[in-house]
């Protein structure tokens, strides 16, 4: 993977309340959004543990998740046996339709031969023909969740879509990034539905992330892209790439398939929503849905009532890269200044950012970086260093474990940018509000218990 | 090295159930071998964490790469009632090139650090898979950090693929053990001065127990590790008695304390009124047997006469709220088994419960206490507890956060009783919150609505009856 390094990491040894989380847990993300699936993360079983509590908090959903159980005999002697194994247990116990396995920190630094071990199984095992197998190299130890994720849509893209000799003119892929939530997804697919187009979404949250009542317990995954759309990949008109870190997958998918590719960095903002509208006119060749008219003149409105209470404010983000552009873009759009951006990782898309200060880094940075900011957005982990510094927190991205509906929030298309435009825009009106009661910001005062980042209880 | 002190971890004089071993078992250890594909739980690594991390003055540091920390920091309740560092997480981030040059050198830069940024008593740093394959001596570096920075700076052996999260609680006392406790000396000592091993204030619940013992006169020298102090956890082995609360876990503490210091240790649980006022009993009498004031048996017995009258008193207003209420416990702990006499106290029914991480003896104790009829079950899957649920035969399920969704997607109340829960349910106070919590949840009017087809479900004439 080659990054670029223009934009300075901190020169700490020790990361201090960490922002970057790991590339398994990715991946594991993206093959949420298949259906039937059951993610395989190949090593220690504590690194699946984690993974999963993570995603159980943020989502409140159950997590198909499983564990090759990695011990310290069968991590220096190789892994095979114990992949081989937890393959044939998952297929036989639970039959899934696809199973995706993401190495690990201890996989990788033994240095399994992941292309290797498919081949050896798919010989040994051809009962085992009709699960479909995707193997993501995902080490913990380099990138992070957006590339683990990246990994795992583009080996799935590699190891299932087929060139197809027909082109269906009204079927369209959708590559849907890491920092689209399953609510963003519904979203997107409402769109793009409403052109009289059909969408194939990989991965799509929305269909497995989204609150699910199933009639009977499952252990994989409950809803999702299926394994024969993904294969169908093909037949389609044209591609829709969404964000910076799925252009790899995009990449691969357009030279498998020939179906050109439409890279969109980021769907938050009313310039952003148009050129993708744009598109989907083009494609389809019909008119913009009424409804989504009255979306874009809602969001224009919103954006005139709003813009008093966004100019000129200090705000710092920190969120996986592409988020980050999105946000950052978004904030620039309607006339605050982003004071600093932190990013987990490296990306590319680091280099478009606009901010006074762009750094790779962790939320110790964010506090020191956002001590006279108006606002920090970040996820859940923000809180303690929010809190110490008295700057009000908006929560987004993952993890967010201390609110409900985290996977749902629509923060894409002309309704979803109206929705972000108002939630962080509130944050400043009651902090207006609550001053012009006469309360001095140092004193104890009535604004509802830190509303405007006072101290107040 | 780790492999002798797993074996000697392993090899617990003080764990019947290992008593009961031939020697090749032992040797085995007790962890059962995990099946790929089908395993479930923490690590090692995550086992030691658990133990340590509540000493809330600490700073406590991951060696490792991002996934070990970054996926996991701030998820527990340990409460602190002082200092917050123990919530900020720290970790080295090792990267591809820490891996093939080795992470030593940035292990020591990130110790020295945290002892200039933050001044902590001491340093925990833990150890994990892939600095344990590469062959980072972390060791060797706490030691050379110790010298050089003045802190204690305490190794934590316990990388992920050794073991099981009950491994790793070992290995962290075993740590202790080894580097911190008897290397400081209180100001002053009373013949009530008392250590409890395994008590992590999740949710406070050290507070609900600690007035008790504040009134009895029993001074809490030194908690492992529930809102700790480094320097108090140093001073354990001042404690005339120490009392294990989750004795599986850090079996191996008390009993090397008693052969080190000559402490006496008993098991005994915060769960439930009768082994609350049997704990109580017990470690005012261990204290007297050691010297301390015969008055304190008496105090113990006016402080439990009174608890107790009053908890009953508390519960009395549940009983015809959960008559017929039947509860499915599922979790594998032996402490969530001292709530049950209680919980029946307050008119509940308990159908049966897993044992899977139950020994041998609890479970004979169980059949004793209960009676054949009881359920145990050893291995029951997700999919069949879902179907007792969906099938209504329990009106509540109790269990870890991690199958709360089998409950809940089967449209059943269900209500946390581990780690990750925000209520406090030990002492005599808590198990008034536990009845409280139930009693919430049971009650409440999602239930009714929940369960109700939607309108694509149900047949036409009730449409139209609804629409009269």
């Amino acid at each position: 993977m080659s990054h670029i390094q223009r934009f300075p990491s901190a020169a700490k040894a020790a990361s201090t309340n960490p922002l970057k989380m790991s590339q398994p847990l990715g991946a594991a993300l993206a093959y949420l959004g298949v259906d039937r699936c059951l993610p395989l993360f190949h090593g220690s079983q504590g690194c699946t543990a984690f993974g999963l509590v993570l995603l159980v908090r943020h989502f409140r959903e159950a997590i198909p998740l499983q564990t090759t159980a990695m011990d310290q005999v069968s991590t220096i002697l190789g892994g095979y046996e114990n992949l081989e194994q937890a393959i044939r247990t998952i297929v036989e116990r639970n039959k899934p339709a696809m199973i995706g396995v993401a190495t690990t920190g201890v996989t990788e630094t033994k240095g399994e031969d992941m292309g290797g071990q498919y081949t050896l199984f798919r010989q040994r095992n051809p009962d085992m023909a009709d699960t479909a197998l995707v193997f993501a190299n995902t080490p913990d130890f380099a990138g992070g969740f957006e590339d683990g994720f990246a990994a795992a849509v583009t080996a799935i893209v590699e190891r299932l879509v087929e060139p197809s000799p027909v082109r269906i003119p009204t079927q369209v892929n959708v590559l849907a990034g890491s920092h689209l939530s399953p609510g963003d997804v519904e979203e997107l697919r409402d769109i793009i539905e409403g052109f009289g187009l059909s969408p194939i979404i990989l991965p799509d949250l929305s269909l497995s992330m989204s609150g699910r009542q199933p009639t009977d317990f499952t252990a994989t995954s409950l809803g999702g892209v299926t394994v024969e759309q993904i294969r169908a990949m093909g037949a389609s008109a044209a591609t829709i790439v969404v964000g910076e870190h799925m252009r790899v997958a995009g990449n691969a998918l357009e030279l498998k398939t020939d179906v050109p590719s439409h890279f969109f960095s980021r769907l938050t903002g009313l310039e952003a929503t148009d050129k993708l509208v744009r598109l989907l006119m083009e494609l389809s060749g019909k008119p913009a849905p009424v409804r989504l008219r009255r979306q874009r003149e809602a969001l224009v409105d919103a954006m005139l009532d709003g813009h008093f209470f966004y100019s000129r404010k200090r705000i710092a983000v920190a969120l996986e890269p592409d988020l980050l552009y999105a946000v950052t873009g978004f904030l620039a759009d309607m006339g605050a200044e982003v004071v600093a951006a932190v990013s987990p990782t490296q990306s590319p898309v680091l280099e478009r950012l606009k901010a006074a200060t762009i750094m790779v880094g962790d939320h110790s940075d964010v506090e020191t970086l956002a001590r006279d900011a108006d606002l920090i957005v970040s996820n859940s982990h923000g809180r303690q260093g929010a809190a110490r510094i008295g700057v009000p927190l908006h929560r987004m991205g993952l993890p967010m474990f201390d609110r409900l509906g985290a996977g749902l929030r629509v923060q894409v298309g002309y309704r979803g940018t109206r929705e972000l435009l108002c939630d962080i825009g509130n944050l400043f009106l009651a902090r207006e509000m609550d001053h012009e009661h006469g309360h001095e910001a140092d004193e104890s005062h009535g604004c509802g218990g830190g509303s405007c980042g006072c101290n107040a209880v | 090295m780790l492999q002798d002190k797993i074996q000697d971890v392993f090899n617990e004089p003080g764990c019947a159930t290992n008593q009961a071993k031939s020697a090749k078992e032992k040797k085995k250890g007790c962890t059962k071998s995990l099946k790929p594909g089908a395993a479930a739980g923490g690590c090692a690594y995550d086992g030691a964490m658990i133990v340590l991390q509540p000493i809330a003055d600490a700073a406590h540091l991951v060696h490792g790469p991002i996934a070990c920390l970054g996926n996991s920091w701030d998820n527990r309740g340990s409460q602190s009632s002082g200092p917050q560092l123990y919530r900020t997480g720290f970790t080295t981030d090792l990267s591809e090139l820490d891996v093939i040059g080795g992470g030593e050198k940035k292990l020591y830069r990130a110790i020295k650090e945290i002892v200039q940024q933050y001044d902590p008593p001491a340093v925990f740093v833990y150890q994990t898979c892939v600095p344990a394959m590469t062959g980072d001596d972390i060791s060797a570096v706490c030691k050379f950090a110790t010298q050089k920075l003045g802190k204690p700076v305490i190794p934590v052996e316990a990388p992920g693929f050794v073991g099981s999260k009950n491994l790793g609680n070992k290995l962290a006392g075993e740590a202790l053990l080894e580097h911190v406790i008897g290397t400081v000396e209180p100001e002053y000592t009373t013949p009530t001065d008392v250590c409890i091993i395994g008590e992590y204030n999740l949710a406070g619940e050290l507070w609900l127990v600690k007035p008790l013992l504040d009134e009895i006169g029993i001074r809490l020298l030194s908690c492992i590790s529930g809102d700790g102090r480094y320097n108090e956890v140093a001073q354990a082995h001042r404690a005339r008695v120490t009392m294990m609360v989750c004795s599986q876990a850090l079996v191996n503490v008390g009993r090397k304390m008693q052969e080190r210091y000559g402490i006496p240790y008993f098991e005994g649980s915060f769960y439930g009124v009768s082994d609350m006022s049997d704990t109580l009993r017990t470690m005012a009498r261990m204290l007297v047997e050691r010297g301390a004031d015969k008055g304190l048996i008496d105090r113990a017995e006016g402080v439990i006469a009174r608890e107790e009258s009053r908890v009953w008193r508390r519960l009395e207003p549940y009983k015809p709220r959960f008559e017929g209420k039947r509860v499915l416990l599922f979790t594998g702990g032996v402490k969530s088994w001292s709530m049950v006499s209680a919980l029946e106290g307050a008119g509940l029914t308990i159908l049966g419960t897993s044992t899977k991480k139950s020994t041998k003896e609890d479970k004979e104790r169980i059949k004793k206490m209960k009676g054949e009829e009881f359920h145990q079950w050893d291995d029951l899957k997700p999919r069949d507890i879902y179907k007792m649920l969906a099938d209504n035969q329990a009106d509540i399920m109790m269990s870890g956060g991690r199958s709360q969704f089998i409950s809940l997607k089967a449209k059943v109340p269900w209500l946390d009783i581990n780690q990750e829960r925000h209520h406090a349910y030990a002492g005599y106070d808590g198990i008034v919150n536990l009845c409280e919590e139930i009693d919430k949840t049971l009650s409440n009017p999602i239930w009714g609505q929940v369960r109700q087809p939607a309108p694509w479900e149900s047949g036409p004439s009730s449409t139209l009856m609804a629409a009269e």
